[in-house]
């Protein structure tokens, strides 16, 4: 199996990167998924761009954590994901739920507190639901997602809908105990879970290598015979290849599998984080090297499969969409000091 | 240098913190600090800025994420005659290291015949009041209540931060910090530095009263003061408020004096209400002083629900007017 690490996000002179770019683009990726991607990725940055914003308006209150930087992980883990494939993640969610498809006018509205969002005020940017979307949180409690993501996968199996869980959490988190009970039954048990390990080198302000005695993550399953990959996180293809591997490998009955991604998160860990544990260089020198938006789009140019025109309508266009989110965040009502009472046990 | 420490100085209760620690890690080299960003960051609340730096890595560490592992780390220390002081970044976060606080500190004394003890202390920022959430904005203390083995305290200001931070690091047993975030930087209070530990076991008047006692702690009991000092005003009642600061052991004698002379009692906890904290104290103080009491014990909590994201800071914790309301309940109820 897969363990040798795959291509790393290697800092590239500007002329290679192109070329290395158009090596790592899967043959197979059409030009409408090309463009899906990017403007599934755009609409992720600019998103989250807009509600820091709002934070810093005071729109947002509590925690807020941020998304940009890493939008080629769930983007590509998401393109992959078949109808009965089921999501659970951390507190950093908001990508997530744009990606597998919530209205960013509900996720935006959750986090403004408001009755029109996705828990209706109830829980803001951490823990936010969709029934319809098979997305199961936002969870508070860094890596308390992965076992129940591995429950999940055992309701897929049970019900052998061909549902995969994807269960996702960061480099801080993998050094949770519940994770690796979680990995023994899933392994003991041959359960269909794909292990996300979003590897952004910072757990809150610990660097991984502070913090974890091994850093290949992909490693971590080594225990419990479950294969892992190291995938390069900034490229939405490679992403996107390594997702169909594993979700082969679960489908197939095989069991659960890892995937690294080595990736980066471009603010701090939340927005009251100034993030003074890592220098200004080291976040410019990823952003203009290996921005995941960025490779895409020169990938893009590389195929011909739009036009600067055509990529510059398609940004105006996730622009007036989370715009809009952003307005209905502010105009949706706040709930009802009643709600308090809401939802606590099932209604008489 | 001791004429500097000497002089009183305007501190934060984040800085009050600090301060404590500080001076435990300087006086003691059994002291070490352990938790998740401790270090480097300097805490996520910036509790323990410059402490690393001053104390060092070996001492001041910054752990992996895991609740669990670092609390079970920190028994082993204790146990082997450590005195570490943990930090759990947020009391919702304290629940899956609770079998090794409840089971394994609070028990070694015990289960050992005396031969162990576990002098530890375990930090947990708790309330509301920063939107954080149903998780980030927890009030855990009535889970630690419930059998003995462990110390827990929660000081409302932030010279009691500074001394029973020191208190608690010296104690010989297990200690439940409850640290109130939402009065991290919300006041400051001008004291001496000079490593004076709280007194454990010990309620504070920090309004007397002659018609009326609430019992309280943390930041309900400024809310207690707010609406004794308006009611004071428009009803004429006076009110007078305890600030419990030990909630294990309690200060039984200080609640029956009060109890005693007033006849009329309000709790007042931002925790839930049932099985809380407040219904062990109704439950004793009618016990203890049934004949002197004039009316019902009145409770002021927050509902049997979850924290609410948006609203929970305006209407799910207690606050000044609602306990005004319960005053109100205790003084005109008639048999």
């Amino acid at each position: 199996m897969a363990r040798k690490p795959a291509t790393k996000p290697k800092a590239a002179p500007k002329a290679a990167r192109k070329k290395s770019i158009a090596k790592s683009k899967a043959p197979n990726a059409t030009n409408d998924e090309l463009l899906d991607y990017y403007k599934a990725m755009l609409l992720i940055r600019r998103f989250e761009e807009k509600a820091g914003q709002l934070y810093g308006m005071g729109l947002i209150g509590g925690f807020c954590h941020l998304y940009i930087g890493q939008e080629a992980v769930v983007v590509g883990m998401q393109s992959t994901a078949g109808p009965n494939d089921s999501v659970i993640t951390s507190y950093r969610d908001h990508g997530h739920m744009l990606a597998y498809g919530m209205d960013p006018k509900g996720v935006m509205a959750e986090l403004t507190g408001r009755r029109g969002g996705y828990s209706q005020g109830k829980g803001g940017s951490m823990h936010m639901f969709s029934r319809e979307k098979n997305f199961y949180g936002g969870h508070g409690i860094v890596g308390a997602q992965m076992p129940i993501g591995t429950g999940l996968a055992f309701a897929n199996q049970y019900k052998q809908d061909g549902g995969v869980a994807h269960a996702y959490c960061g480099d801080g988190a993998i050094n949770q105990g519940q994770i690796y009970e979680a990995f023994n039954m899933a392994s003991l048990w041959k359960l269909p879970v794909i292990y996300v390990v979003e590897n952004n080198k910072y757990g809150m302000g610990t660097s991984i290598e502070r913090a974890s005695a091994v850093t290949e993550l992909y490693k971590r399953g080594d225990s419990f015979a479950i294969p892992g990959k190291q995938v390069n996180g900034m490229d939405v293809i490679e992403v996107r290849a390594a997702a169909e591997e594993a979700a082969e490998w679960c489908r197939a009955g095989k069991g659960p599998f890892i995937l690294e991604m080595k990736t980066y998160r471009y603010r701090g860990h939340s927005m009251s984080d100034p993030a003074k544990y890592r220098s200004k260089e080291e976040v410019s020198k990823v952003r203009q090297e290996s921005d995941p938006i960025d490779l895409l789009r020169a990938c893009i140019a590389d195929a011909e499969a739009a036009t600067e025109d055509q990529l510059k309508e398609m940004d105006k266009e996730v622009k007036s969409i989370v715009t809009a989110a952003a307005e209905f965040a502010q105009q949706s009502p706040e709930p009802d000091p009643s709600e308090l009472f809401t939802d606590i046990l099932v209604e008489a | 240098m001791s004429a500097v420490k000497q002089r009183s100085r305007k501190t934060t209760m984040l800085e009050a913190i600090n301060a404590g620690m500080a001076h435990e890690l300087e006086n003691d080299p059994d002291v070490v600090l352990l938790g998740e960003d401790v270090g480097r960051a300097g805490g996520i609340f910036r509790t323990s800025t410059g402490l690393q730096q001053r104390i060092g890595s070996k001492r001041v560490i910054d752990t992996p994420l895991d609740e669990k592992g670092i609390v079970a780390h920190a028994v082993g220390m204790a146990l082997y005659g450590l005195k570490p002081i943990v930090e759990i970044q947020f009391s919702g976060f304290i629940h899956d290291a609770f079998e090794h606080i409840m089971f394994c500190a609070a028990r070694y004394r015990w289960a050992s015949g005396g031969q162990y003890s576990c002098p530890m202390v375990i930090r947990a920022p708790s309330f509301g009041g920063i939107k954080g959430g149903f998780w980030h904005s927890q009030s855990v203390e009535a889970y630690f209540v419930h059998h003995g083995g462990i110390k827990i305290l929660c000081p409302s200001t932030p010279e009691d931060a500074y001394r029973m931070m020191i208190a608690a690091v010296r104690d010989p047993d297990p200690v439940l910090l409850v640290e109130a975030v939402p009065l991290y930087r919300a006041m400051s209070a001008s004291f001496v530095h000079d490593g004076v530990p709280a007194e454990i076991g010990r309620a504070e008047i920090i309004r007397p009263g002659k018609d009326l006692t609430i019992l309280s702690y943390g930041p309900m009991c400024h809310q207690s003061v707010i609406a004794a000092d308006d009611l004071a005003d428009t009803d004429a009642v006076d009110v007078e408020v305890i600030d419990l600061r030990t909630l294990i052991p309690y200060d039984i004698e200080s609640i029956l004096k009060s109890v005693k002379k007033t006849g009329r009692v309000v709790i007042v906890h931002e925790a839930p209400l049932s099985m809380g904290f407040g219904a062990e104290m109704a439950a004793v103080i009618q016990e203890k002083a049934f004949g002197y009491l004039h009316t019902p014990i009145q409770r002021v909590a927050a509902p049997d629900v979850p924290y609410h994201f948006s609203i929970g800071d305006e209407c799910y914790k207690p606050n000044a007017h609602r306990i005004g309301l319960a005053i109100k309940r205790a003084m005109a109820f008639e048999f």
